[in-house]
C-alpha cells in the first residue's frame, strides 16, 4: 500500500490500515481540516501520516511545540466553525490537561476531537493511565473503538456529536488499536470548509468566574442529554443475545478478545459492547442487565465502566454480581490477552480451558533491551560526558544524571547508566534545579532538542533566575527521533515540509541568562570531552548544545565500512565496554569485530580505540 | 443524527468461526519483521481473505526485541492464544526461547540461523546461548522446526537486507500457509522500492527452494 492511497482510494474500496491510519481516512471522511499533534508513540503514526498527505487534502496540519499548543490551536480552530482533530499519546494530555479542562467549558462550534492514545503494559510510556477518567473529570463524552474500521467510523459519529452538542468528543484508543492493522472499508472523503470564522459571542469563550459558572452548568445539561444519545446509539450494541443468565460488558480492544473466546469456546452470554462509554448508558445497561444473576465487565487499565455498574446496581438494590477488576475475577494492571480472558471468564462461566503444553526447553535467550542505534550522535555525547566526569575525577555518586523522554533515556543503561531521575517531557532541567539545591552533587541534564522546544524552557529560565548550579546538555540531533523523525521548531521545516524560521537553542539559552552556552559536535570526542570539562566546572547554569544529525537522517548516504586489524587490536574492549556500539561484537575466540550490516560508518569508534586499529575497509 | 455508524462498522454481528490462520513474527528492530507481516497481510487481503495483525512501534524498534502477531480468516484480535501458532518465523535464532509458550504440537517453525548477539553479552550482563546445544534442543523439541540460512541466501539473491524475503519465502513453502505464491509475489511488488524488487523476488524464490526442496 502507498500512504497515498489513505487520500486517494475511493468509497467501498479496502484498504490494510493501522488503526492510526484509519483515523486519518476517518478524519477526512468526517469533513475535518484541520489537525494537530505533538508528537508520542502509540499516536505518532496518525501525523506521520498526515506529514504526507494533509496539503494535498487541502487539510491544515501542524506538529505543534506541545500538546497543550497542540489542544488549543485545534480548540481555535473548531470555535472557528472548522472541523478539527487533535491526537497524542496518553500522557500528552496530562500536558494539554489546562486546555482540555476549560475547552470542556466553552464548548465548540466546528466538531472537535481529542484522541488519546492510551498505553496499557507501557510498551513504550512511563505510566499506564487511563483518559476515560479525565475525559469524566472534565464532562467530555468518550469513544473506545475496537479495531480500525471503528477508528474510522468513530471519526465521523463523534465529529456529529462534537457538532450538534457543541462539546469535544475524546476517542480513546489502545496500544492493540493504534497498532492494530486490518481491513477498512472506506466512505466517502467530505469536502468541507478550510477557512474558517470567528464569530464573538459574549460570555462563551473566556471562563472567567462569573462565565464559568454558567458554563459548568450547561456542561452538566449537555451531558445528560448525551447520556440519551449513548442509550439509543448503535454504537452501544447488544452484539450476542441469548438465554443465559449471564451477561458480558466489554469495550475497545477487550472486545476482540471476548468475541474470540466465546466464539472459540462456543459460551453461552449476552454481550453488550459500548463504543460511546461516557456518558455512561445507564437506560440500555439496565435494560441489559434486566433478568441477568451476574454480569462481567471487560475494560483494559481502570474499572471505569464497573464502577458505573456498581453504582447503578447499588442505587436501585439489584441483585446482580458484578465480576471484573475490583473483585479480582481479572487481572487490576497491564493489558489483556486472550488467554488471560479465557481464564478470568473461566473463573465465572464454566468451560474447560484448553490444556497447555510446555517444551522441556531450559535455554534462556539473552537479555535484549532496545539500544541506542549504531552511529546514533547521542553515544557519542554521553561517552564524552562520562569522559568528562571522570578525568574531573568526581565520584559516580556525586553526581546525579537528570535524564529526560526521549532516544537518550536509553542512556539508563549499562555502560552509561545516566538516567538516575527521569520521569516526564522537560523534567530533566526541573528536577535538576531542585536536585542542585536540595544536595551539593554535581547535576548534569540531559534533554533532546524536541523535548526541549516542548517542556525545557520554562525550566531553564527557573534555574537561572534562581541560580541553579547545573550543567544542561541539549542532544540537538535535528529531529524528534523516538517517535520515527518528526520534524522541530530547531529544522527549517515545518510539518508539512515547507520552509520555516529556525528558532536557535542556543540564542534561547543565552536569552535566559545562562552564564556559560556552547555548541559543540559530538562526532569530535576529544573536542567534545574539553567543552564539557569547561562546562561542568561553571558555577551556574551551563548550557551545552551537542548538535549531530539522528543516524536514521543519514541512513540513505554512501557510508564507509570499517573493520578491527586484528593485528593491531589488543582487546583492551574499550570500543565494547565503554563506548558500547551495538555493531561491535566479540567473537567466541576473543576477537573484536564489526558487523558489517550493522554498521553505520560513522567512524566515532576509530576515535575512541586507543590502539588506532579499526580502520575503513577497503 | 448521532444514532450510529453505517452498517458496515457493526462488525459485532459478524459471529466468527474457529478457522483461522495464526501466524506469529518475531525479531530484531530493524530485522524488517513488520515489512514482512504487512506483505503477508496484504496478500491475504488480495485474497479475499479476513485478516487482522498487530504491530510494535516506537522505543522496542531500536534493536530491541520485535514481535507481530497475525491471524488470517475468522478472527476479531490478532493476538495469539498459548500453543496455538501455526505458523512461527523467527528473524534470530535465541528469539525462538521467549516465543516457546506460543508453539504446539502443530505449530511450524522456520527460524534463521544467522545469530544477533546483544550489547548486553558483552558487558557480561547476559549470556548468548551456545548455539549448537540451543538448536539441538529446538529441534527436538520442536516437532516442525526448520532452520535456514537467510543470511547466506540474501547474499545470493544481492544484498543482506533481504534476508526477512528469504524467510517469507520460506513460508511459502510451508504446507497450509494460506496464500498462494503468486499472490505474495505481487505484494511484495507493490511494498518495496522498485529498484530493490528484483533481488526480492530472487531472495523469495531462494527461501521458497530451500524449504521446498526439504
Amino acid at each position: 500500500m502507498k500512504i497515498e492511497d489513505i487520500l486517494e482510494k475511493k468509497k467501498d474500496e479496502k484498504l490494510f490500515l493501522l488503526g492510526n491510519e484509519a483515523a486519518v481516512r476517518g478524519a477526512l471522511e468526517a469533513g475535518i481540516t484541520f489537525t494537530s499533534t505533538y508528537p508520542g508513540t502509540p499516536s505518532s503514526e496518525i501525523g506521520n501520516v498526515l506529514a504526507k498527505i494533509a496539503k494535498k487534502a487541502g487539510v491544515y496540519f501542524e506538529f505543534s511545540v506541545n500538546e497543550k499548543v497542540a489542544l488549543e490551536v485545534s480548540a481555535a480552530a473548531a470555535a472557528s466553525g472548522l472541523r478539527s482533530f487533535v491526537f497524542m499519546k496518553h500522557v500528552g494530555l496530562n500536558v494539554a490537561a489546562d486546555a482540555f479542562m476549560s475547552t470542556a467549558y466553552t464548548g465548540v462550534r466546528g466538531g472537535m476531537i481529542i484522541l488519546s492514545a492510551d498505553d496499557p503494559s507501557m510498551h513504550s510510556s512511563q505510566n499506564e493511565q487511563d483518559n476515560r477518567l479525565f475525559a469524566q473529570m472534565a464532562g467530555v463524552p468518550v469513544l473506545e473503538p475496537a479495531n480500525p474500521q471503528e477508528v474510522k467510523d468513530l471519526m465521523h459519529y463523534g465529529v456529529e456529536i462534537s457538532e450538534e452538542f457543541q462539546i469535544p468528543v475524546l476517542m480513546r484508543t489502545t496500544t492493540r488499536v493504534s497498532h492494530m492493522r486490518a481491513i477498512v472499508k472506506l466512505g466517502d472523503i467530505k469536502k468541507k470548509n478550510k477557512e474558517g470564522f470567528f464569530e464573538k459571542e459574549e460570555n462563551r469563550f473566556n471562563i472567567a468566574p462569573a462565565f464559568a459558572r454558567k458554563l459548568r452548568k450547561s456542561l452538566v445539561e449537555k451531558l445528560q442529554q448525551i447520556e440519551e444519545v449513548a442509550n439509543n446509539s448503535t454504537v452501544n450494541q447488544i452484539v450476542k443475545e441469548c438465554n443465559s443468565k449471564t451477561g458480558v460488558i466489554t469495550s475497545g480492544a477487550p472486545y476482540n478478545y471476548v468475541i474470540d473466546v466465546v466464539n472459540e469456546n462456543n459460551l453461552q452470554v449476552n454481550i453488550l459492547k459500548l463504543g460511546l462509554s461516557y456518558p455512561f448508558p445507564r437506560g440500555l445497561v439496565r435494560k441489559f442487565l434486566d433478568g441477568l444473576e451476574r454480569v462481567i465487565i471487560v475494560e483494559e487499565v481502570e474499572p471505569f465502566i464497573e464502577k458505573e455498574v456498581l453504582a447503578l446496581i447499588g442505587k436501585e438494590y439489584k441483585k446482580i454480581k458484578v465480576h471484573g477488576k475490583l473483585d479480582d475475577t481479572f487481572p487490576r494492571i497491564y493489558e489483556y490477552n486472550p488467554d488471560i480472558i479465557a481464564e478470568s471468564i473461566a473463573k465465572v462461566v464454566n468451560f474447560n480451558l484448553p490444556e497447555q503444553t510446555d517444551k522441556n526447553i531450559d535455554i534462556e535467550p539473552p537479555f535484549r533491551p532496545p539500544v541506542l542505534c549504531p552511529g546514533c550522535p547521542h553515544r557519542s555525547s554521553i561517552y564524552a560526558i562520562k569522559k568528562a566526569v571522570n578525568s574531573l575525577k568526581i565520584r559516580d555518586e556525586d553526581v546525579i544524571y537528570s535524564n529526560d523522554i526521549g532516544c537518550y533515556t536509553l542512556a539508563m543503561q549499562p555502560p552509561y547508566n545516566m538516567a538516575d531521575y527521569c520521569i516526564c517531557m522537560g523534567s530533566s532541567i526541573g528536577i535538576g534545579s531542585g536536585m542542585a539545591k536540595a544536595t551539593k552533587q554535581k547535576v548534569i541534564s540531559l534533554i533532546g532538542d524536541s523535548t526541549f522546544f516542548h517542556a525545557g524552557i520554562p525550566p531553564l529560565i527557573n534555574a537561572v533566575h534562581n541560580r541553579a548550579n547545573i550543567m544542561v546538555v541539549v542532544l540537538d540531533n535535528r529531529i524528534t527521533a523516538m517517535t520515527g523523525g518528526q520534524p522541530n521548531p530547531s529544522i527549517p521545516l515545518d510539518g508539512w515540509g515547507e520552509e520555516t524560521p529556525v528558532i536557535s537553542i542556543e540564542e534561547l539559552a543565552k536569552a535566559t541568562g545562562a552564564g556559560y552556552v556552547a555548541v559543540i559536535n559530538p562526532g569530535n570526542i576529544k573536542k567534545a570531552t574539553e567543552i564539557f570539562k569547561e562546562a561542568l566546572q561553571y558555577k551556574g547554569v551551563s548550557v551545552v548544545i551537542s548538535r549531530s544529525p539522528c543516524i536514521m537522517l543519514k541512513s540513505k548516504e554512501k557510508r564507509p565500512n570499517f573493520q578491527i586489524n586484528q593485528e593491531k587490536c589488543t582487546r583492551c574492549q574499550i570500543c565494547l565496554k565503554q563506548f558500547n556500539c551495538p555493531a561491535i561484537y566479540k567473537k567466541d575466540d576473543g576477537s573484536i569485530h564489526i558487523n558489517e550490516l550493522l554498521c553505520t560508518g560513522c567512524g566515532v569508534c576509530v576515535q575512541v580505540c586507543p590502539q588506532k586499529a579499526i580502520e575503513v575497509k577497503k | 443524527m448521532c444514532t450510529g455508524m453505517s452498517p458496515e462498522s457493526n462488525r459485532g454481528e459478524k459471529m466468527i468461526s474457529k478457522k483461522c490462520y495464526k501466524i506469529y513474527l518475531i525479531g530484531i528492530g530493524g530485522q524488517g519483521t513488520i515489512k514482512t507481516a504487512t506483505i503477508i497481510g496484504e496478500a491475504a487481503m488480495s485474497q479475499g481473505l479476513n485478516v487482522v495483525m498487530s504491530e510494535v512501534h516506537g522505543m522496542a524498534q531500536r534493536g530491541g526485541t520485535v514481535v507481530t502477531e497475525m491471524k488470517i480468516g475468522q478472527a476479531e484480535s490478532p493476538l495469539i492464544e498459548r500453543n496455538a501458532a501455526n505458523l512461527v518465523l523467527a528473524f534470530e535464532p535465541s528469539e525462538i526461547l521467549r516465543t516457546l509458550d506460543k508453539i504446539g504440537e502443530q505449530t511450524q517453525v522456520i527460524a534463521n540461523s544467522s545469530t544477533i548477539v546483544p550489547f548486553t553479552v558483552s558487558l557480561g550482563i547476559s549470556t548468548y546461548p551456545e548455539k549448537k546445544r540451543m538448536l539441538d534442543k529446538l529441534k527436538k523439541e520442536i516437532n516442525n522446526f526448520y532452520l535456514i540460512d537467510a543470511e547466506k541466501l540474501a547474499k545470493e539473491a544481492g544484498h543482506l537486507i533481504t534476508a526477512n524475503i528469504v524467510i517469507l519465502g520460506a513460508a511459502l513453502a510451508i504446507p497450509g500457509f494460506p496464500i498462494s505464491r503468486k499472490i505474495v509475489i505481487e505484494s511484495v511488488k507493490k511494498n518495496l522500492p522498485v529498484r530493490m524488487i528484483d533481488i526480492n523476488l530472487k531472495a523469495l524464490e531462494l527461501g521458497y527452494k530451500e524449504l521446498f526442496s526439504e
